[in-house]
């Protein structure tokens, strides 16, 4: 598999930088079947670029389809180079492959350094500093998100509130299991449900810990923007406070590395809106139901025979813990 | 017909020790991404373990807890679609003292198989 991925970045890179190139240290990051990425270097006359390539293989008949709300990767593409262009830390996006190069739906990004894996983050004494300033840094890259110009995006589906309440309830509907903490919570979610924001902006749909590159000195770049959308924005920053991003540190609501208040004001300061406290506690409590439902969504894609896999299957079993969560939340 | 012994939680503790002290050690070295793997099995073991031994009780609550709130006897599985609807539905929601009880005893019982640490 991997000297064809060679050959082909081979080609492309030649193309795009328009001299013989070299692949080297090609290694697969992550990714099933379906949604794959892998990280190498292209050398050109001596010098030495470090890439990634994001990549959904042509579908394999009885493969498994990507989630219905993903986005495809030239539309990834689009939102990042949006994103890029309006001085957002996220990756550099190069260019896309064509359908010659036979990889299948596929981009090329400048590859940044750091680490997206919690713990390290959370824990380990290089990031000791870094820790000090996550918070205020995503509340400031959140603010710079939410103001790229809509009108150079690709086309987004626009997800308001009450959309996002009927995508979970059809999701439960397609599970064979009644889901009495859930259903409560989104009955709850669905009596004060934010009016459509005024003016709908990029909102990343994924923006939490685990999904962004940090090292000593604090965030280095936003991952996964898959879920992007037009929407509320303050739908992110609920979700990057949601108990399960804090990896155990529950006293640190924004992403295990500072306080709401923190990430709010680093927010407004760096030109969001005003965070009305509610509306984040709205978003908050429906992060939590939608973690839930996607850890019982996760478990279905092995139930189901889509996906073979143990871990998927055992991610179910996590569903409760953010019961346990709705619980408290409601309460408050 | 009852089992000899051990008992399904036993038996579940005996392996999961088994494979977290003798097997995972030696996967840390070979392959770390089956390492990963094997903890994941682990943690599932544990879960049955508790479960094997928690369950049928913490059901039988469940089961008497609903038959009380909804006025009629029924299977888990029916009287738990019948609470779902009406909260669908808007019938009950939080301002319901029963309801919420009920919630808060499941909820605990479940976590207390799923992941005692959680809070």
């Amino acid at each position: 598999m991997s000297e064809i991925v060679a050959a082909a970045l081979a080609a492309a890179c030649g193309r795009h930088f328009g001299a013989a190139v070299g692949i080297e240290n090609l290694r697969r990051e992550s990714g099933g079947a379906s949604r794959q990425t892998w990280s190498f270097d292209a050398v050109a006359a001596g010098t030495r670029q470090e890439l990634i390539l994001r990549r959904d293989p042509p579908t394999v008949a009885g493969g498994e389809k990507a989630s219905s709300t993903s986005l495809d990767r030239a539309t990834e593409f689009g939102v990042l180079r949006a994103a890029f262009q309006g001085g957002v830390r996220a990756p550099e996006v190069l260019f896309e492959l064509t359908a010659e190069d036979g990889l299948g739906d596929a981009f090329v990004m400048r590859r940044i350094g750091g680490t997206a894996i919690a713990r390290k983050l959370l824990r380990d004494a290089p990031y000791a500093q870094a820790r000090t300033r996550i918070a205020s840094q995503l509340g400031e890259i959140a603010a710079r998100i939410h103001s790229v110009d809509i009108v150079r995006l690709p086309s987004l589906a626009r997800r308001e509130a009450a959309d996002q309440i009927a995508s979970l309830r059809a999701t439960l509907d397609t599970l064979d299991q009644p889901q009495p903490v859930f259903e409560l919570a989104l009955g709850w979610l669905d009596r004060r449900k934010p009016a459509p924001a005024t003016k709908p902006v990029l909102v990343h749909g994924d923006y939490r810990t685990g999904n962004y590159l940090a090292d000593e000195t604090g965030v280095t770049a936003i991952l996964d923007w898959e879920g992007a959308h037009l929407g509320d924005p303050i739908e992110d920053l609920g979700w990057l406070c949601v108990k399960s991003w804090r990896f155990g540190a529950i006293d640190r609501p924004a992403g295990g590395f500072g306080s709401r208040e923190q990430l709010w004001q680093a927010y407004e300061r760096a030109g969001g809106g005003a965070v009305d406290p509610a509306r984040a506690h709205w978003w908050e409590v429906f992060g939590t139901v939608r973690w839930g439902v996607i850890c019982l969504t996760q478990a279905w894609r092995h139930l189901s025979g889509s996906v073979k896999s143990m871990e998927l299957a055992s991610i179910g079993r996590r569903a409760v813990e953010t019961e346990v969560d709705l619980l408290q939340l409601l309460k408050a | 017909m009852s089992q000899d012994r051990p008992t399904a939680a036993e038996l579940l503790a005996a392996i999961a020790d088994f494979l977290r002290e003798e097997a995972t050690p030696v996967l840390d070295k070979a392959d770390p991404r089956l390492a990963f793997q094997m903890r994941v099995a682990v943690n599932s073991l544990a879960i049955l373990e508790r479960e094997a031994r928690l369950g049928p009780a913490a059901d039988a609550r469940e089961t008497a807890r609903l038959a009380r709130l909804l006025g009629h006897d029924g299977t888990l599985a029916d009287l738990n679609r019948e609470l779902a609807r009406q909260l669908r539905e808007g019938t009950r929601d939080e301002r319901d003292a029963a309801l919420m009880e009920h919630l808060e005893a499941t909820v605990a019982d479940k976590i207390a198989i799923a992941n005692p640490k959680w809070r």
